[in-house]
């Protein structure tokens, strides 16, 4: 499993970081940026689901592996 | 013409006016009502100004930059005059702008507003909020609004603008002359409007003096490209800093009390699980958003079956669109662990509130501070609760019963 933020879409609400912050922080603007690759651990794939259900811009797009 | 000459509103499908008495006491059920039957209300009150309630019509035009312009937000009997910059900068850049110079005058704020620089406000907001509620411990009674709320983002925009704390008073005078009173005649606003020029005048000749660490500093040494802000971009930023971010936070932070202290169960729930104040929190600016904004429809057009007329308004409202049921399952219900909250309270599209963390950051202390030192409180008398009037909701007057009970 895989997360991806749309840049295009992202207007850095901050739902993502603020709810999974293993998988997401802020820029020096505040958008939200991946960390790493992406990749989420079984553990946090509740967090990764539920940053993409908070997204007020529908800007996360999850890759199932 | 004040609001009580006006005709009240006999259909909100068809003569629609935020100022309304109804509207201003319960919002909820006449835009449940529009919803179900228009679903864009219309009224040619304030000359013409259509009205979205569904998520899905606010998120369109949120998103659509081409179609509605930012250049003023606050719906009024005028149009931006002559005086006013034209578009796409707006009096009050970034949030009055459209693209593309909007990039450019929000990227230039983004980063004093980004999560970590907000982080370095959070103790000042703490001890702000131990020094305004200490003197009502063990007492019975405070107002939520008027002794607590309204003074916390009032304290921390003029720490922020390196204001003198002291002249919270006169901030919140201009917030009502902008925001509230929109139902005067327009030369009635621009006189009323003469004092905030001074005033502003007066701090920035100060600050171009004597250069401080501080946001008001940042923006006179601020460059678009290689070019100064022009004088009337640094004014209306730091206008729409003290508008965009006093009363909204207040309100955001009064209803929050306002709710809790009729939900006592509620109360003891975040004591015993603090982890869940953050969930609570956006449950909070969901139900109870306190903005609206506004745009301008840009040229005469056709939009889902409404007959738009350059320059009608469209009251933007995001706490409609925050108690759409086709979006939230129960969206009148305030479910304090509502997991799935994909709400629009700061807005959508490019104009995303740009203090949204440090609002977030306030409400999260302000309500820390308030349940770590009452143990219960109540609504001393639900009809002394008194809300705003205009496109910023929330109580003015909070009364409160303070008790151990």
């Amino acid at each position: 499993m895989k997360v991806i933020i749309d840049s295009e879409k992202c207007q850095g609400h901050g739902r993502c970081f603020s709810l999974a912050p293993a998988l997401f922080d802020s820029d020096d603007l505040g958008q939200g940026v991946v960390i790493g690759d992406g990749d989420v651990s079984p553990d946090q794939a509740e967090n990764a689901r539920l940053a993409q259900e908070n997204c007020p811009e529908y800007a996360i797009e999850i890759e199932e592996s | 013409m004040s609001t009580t000459d006006k005709a009240p509103v006999q259909d909100f499908a068809t003569d629609f006016d935020h100022t309304d008495p109804s509207w201003v006491k319960d919002p909820y059920p006449i835009w449940d009502d529009l919803r179900q039957r228009c679903p864009i209300a219309h009224t040619d009150r304030y000359g013409g100004a259509w009205l979205p309630t569904r998520h899905e019509d606010v998120a369109a035009i949120a998103h659509d930059t081409d179609h509605f312009t930012s250049w003023t937000v606050v719906v009024g009997n005028g149009r931006p005059g002559e005086d006013a910059l034209p578009p796409p900068i707006g009096v009050a850049p970034p949030i009055t702008s459209d693209p593309p110079f909007h990039a450019m005058a929000r990227r230039l704020l983004q980063p004093v507003f980004a999560p970590k620089q907000v982080d370095l406000y959070e103790s000042y907001v703490r001890e702000l909020c131990g020094k305004l509620l200490d003197p009502f411990v063990g007492g019975s009674a405070i107002d939520a609004s008027l002794d607590y709320a309204e003074h916390i983002p009032v304290g921390v925009i003029a720490k922020m603008l390196g204001f003198p704390e002291e002249d919270g008073e006169i901030f919140r005078g201009f917030v009502h002359t902008i925001l509230e009173a929109v139902d005067k005649e327009p030369e009635e606003r621009i006189e009323d409007f003469q004092p905030v020029i001074d005033y502003f005048t007066a701090r920035i000749e100060e600050h171009r003096e004597n250069p401080q660490d501080d946001l008001t500093t940042f923006l006179l040494e601020a460059k678009l490209g290689d070019m100064e802000l022009a004088p009337e971009h640094v004014f209306g930023s730091m206008l729409l800093l003290i508008v965009a971010g006093i009363d909204t936070t207040w309100s955001a932070i009064g209803s929050s009390i306002w709710h809790l202290a009729q939900h006592p169960e509620e109360v003891a729930r975040l004591k015993s699980e603090p982890g869940l104040l953050d969930t609570a929190i956006e449950e909070f600016l969901r139900a109870y958003s306190p903005v609206t904004m506004a745009r301008l429809v840009k040229e005469d057009m056709d939009y889902a079956g409404c007959p738009m007329k350059k320059d009608d308004w469209i009251l933007l409202s995001f706490p409609a669109a925050n108690r759409d049921p086709d979006m939230f399952e129960n969206p009148d219900e305030v479910i304090i662990d509502r997991k799935v909250n994909r709400h629009a309270a700061f807005g959508l599209g490019i104009h995303r509130c740009l203090g949204s963390n440090l609002a977030r950051m306030e409400m999260r202390v302000a309500l820390e501070e308030f349940l770590a030192r009452f143990d219960s409180f109540s609504l001393a008398d639900p009809d002394a609760v008194t809300w705003s009037q205009g496109q910023v909701r929330g109580p003015r007057s909070l009364p409160l019963t303070l008790g151990n009970f």
